[in-house]
């Protein structure tokens, strides 16, 4: 069998790497720009919504290139419990990419403040006017970004876990470089 | 396949305890970091920054709690009419407000501070906010003072300054040792409030002038940019605060002037441009800009209605001066990312106590018996 089993695919590495920058960029510009009132405000809330949009493209991309590039099965020295545990925090992750761009539109949306991606290019709304729903569709997107950056903790220290402790070939599986 | 794994760790050393305990170490020490710069971003590692949370606590903390309202500016009313657009705008920017046509406007008047009932004084700082209902997606809003430079040039000038005015409740003045420490560390401050108080104060929102304060940049059709201050300019006369309104028993005095002069007529303002040159600062609003600048008449703000903010349309609006339409950008002005900053904090708080706020100063019922509208 040839090492190349045991690995994703090239496109679902490459949109893993893309994405883990992007998402891990995402959720420190999004705790900066709500701390902030510096001059640095304007250009990381400039930043973010465009950003949030392409990650919400990207995950469609995925999700679509997962059907097409399967991963590569666990090792079956795996024990149940931690399959069911990668499975569900696999879940969860793809859960929070996906919810927290469309939680955020929609609550600008609400807010019927406009959203500029860039330059003349603008969202259309996809929810009415609504302030109190503004407010609680806010604190959804604070909460889940929080449960983001917790997921994605748990994500790094399981990779590291596999490649340093375990040493099953969970974390080369993705982190390789060849072709 | 999984066999090829699984010979994989058997030809790898096993890891003694010791190593273990090392890697898992490192992992930990991986995780912490990437935790700890992530608390250091969000300002919890950091209690001397000033952050959102941070800067609401101070308006709070000089004008008390009143949930539901705005955290600055929080006593106002809502007005409405349109702007009237004369065209001479155009050839500085390509915002279509500029075009000649009429723009419905959904304005604010409010006196600044975070005390939601206090009674109106002559020195308070007025507002006018005007949301520009342009057609399609753009949107332009803009925050006014009739002042004609802002009292400090940093979101931590203007919150020591908040502070330090906080009238001691024996004087019913700001304590002078405050003042004088205030003074001592914002310069620019000083410098401002002498402009400040050197400037005629009118006598009601009517006949004030209203000050952009800060710069933005106007991009025309041909992708020019330049430096800009806005200021809306009333037509109506102007008339000196009179002492006689200073020692008015009414509370409201100010809101109740502009609720009657607006069931007797409109009120108007001139959209007044003034373009900086290239030596004028963009990025201190303490700091005027030379009297001879060139002045563009942009058009014509016509108020015609007043509500309460009960019922206005005003009270859910954002007044963000960063939403801006394609043609008109923002300066380097740091204050108008705090201005943007705050006021969405501000906003995003007020919406959460929605169920909360009490009815505000301005009530339906002041506004009724004098109005025809």
């Amino acid at each position: 069998m040839s090492a190349d089993s045991a690995r994703f695919p090239l496109p679902s590495r490459l949109l893993h790497w893309i994405m883990a920058a992007m998402i891990l960029m995402m959720l420190f510009i999004g705790i900066g720009m709500a701390a902030s009132v510096s001059g640095r405000y304007e250009v990381l809330v400039s930043v973010h919504k465009p950003l949030g949009i392409a990650i919400l493209i990207l995950v469609v991309v995925r999700l679509v290139n997962r059907r097409f590039n399967s991963p590569p099965a666990l090792p079956d020295s795996i024990p149940p419990l931690q399959r069911v545990t990668a499975k569900a925090s696999h879940l969860l992750l793809y859960a929070l990419m996906l919810a927290l761009p469309l939680v955020g539109w929609a609550m600008l949306s609400a807010e019927h403040y406009p959203i500029i991606l860039y330059g003349p290019i603008h969202l259309p709304p996809i929810l009415p006017f609504n302030v109190k729903l503004y407010a609680s569709l806010h604190s959804l997107h604070t909460y889940l970004a929080y449960l983001l950056f917790l997921t994605f903790l748990a994500h790094l220290g399981a990779a590291l876990y596999h490649g340093l402790i375990r040493r099953d070939g969970v974390l080369e599986s993705m982190a390789s470089i060849r072709r | 396949m999984s066999d090829h794994r699984v010979q994989n760790i058997s030809r790898k050393p096993r890891l003694t305890t010791a190593a273990v305990m090392a890697r898992f170490g490192i992992i930990g020490a991986v995780l912490l970091s990437v935790a700890g710069a992530f608390a250091y971003t969000g300002g919890w590692l950091s209690p001397n920054r000033l952050t959102q949370a941070r800067a609401m606590a101070m308006f709070e903390q000089a004008g008390g709690r009143h949930p539901g309202f705005r955290r600055n500016h929080a006593k106002g009313v809502c007005v409405a009419g349109w702007f009237e657009s004369n065209g001479q705008a155009v050839a500085m920017s390509k915002a279509a407000v500029f075009k000649p046509g009429r723009i419905p406007i959904v304005g604010r008047f409010a006196i600044s501070g975070d005390m939601a009932f206090q009674a109106d004084k002559p020195a308070t700082v007025r507002s006018m906010a005007l949301r520009f209902m342009l057609p399609g997606d753009e949107e332009w809003r803009t925050g006014l003072n009739n002042v004609p430079v802002f009292v400090a040039n940093s979101a931590q000038g203007f919150l020591d300054e908040v502070l330090a005015s906080v009238p001691d409740p024996v004087t019913g003045k700001p304590d002078p040792a405050k003042m004088k420490l205030f003074m001592a560390d914002h310069p620019e401050s000083v410098r401002a409030i002498a402009v400040i108080m050197k400037s005629p104060l009118s006598s009601g929102f009517a006949d004030a002038i209203f000050n952009s304060l800060n710069a933005f940049r106007m991009i025309n059709a041909a992708g020019k940019s330049i430096p800009v201050r806005w200021a809306a300019v009333p037509m109506q006369p102007f008339k000196s605060e009179e002492a006689a309104q200073t020692a008015s028993s009414d509370n409201n005095y100010l809101f109740d002037d502009l609720i009657e002069q607006l069931g007797q007529h409109p009120l108007l303002w001139r959209l007044v441009i003034t373009i900086g040159q290239p030596s004028d600062p963009t990025n201190d609003a303490t700091l005027p800009w030379p009297a001879d600048r060139q002045q563009v008449d942009a058009g014509t703000v016509t108020l015609h209605q007043v509500s309460s903010e009960e019922t206005g349309r005003c009270t859910d609006v954002n007044y963000d001066p960063l939403v801006l339409p394609p043609g008109i950008e923002p300066s380097d002005d740091p204050l108008l990312s705090a201005r943007s900053a705050a006021y969405s904090r501000s906003f995003t708080l007020r919406a959460a106590e929605k169920d909360e706020k009490s009815p505000s100063a301005i009530t339906p019922a002041d506004i009724k018996p004098r109005g025809k509208l």
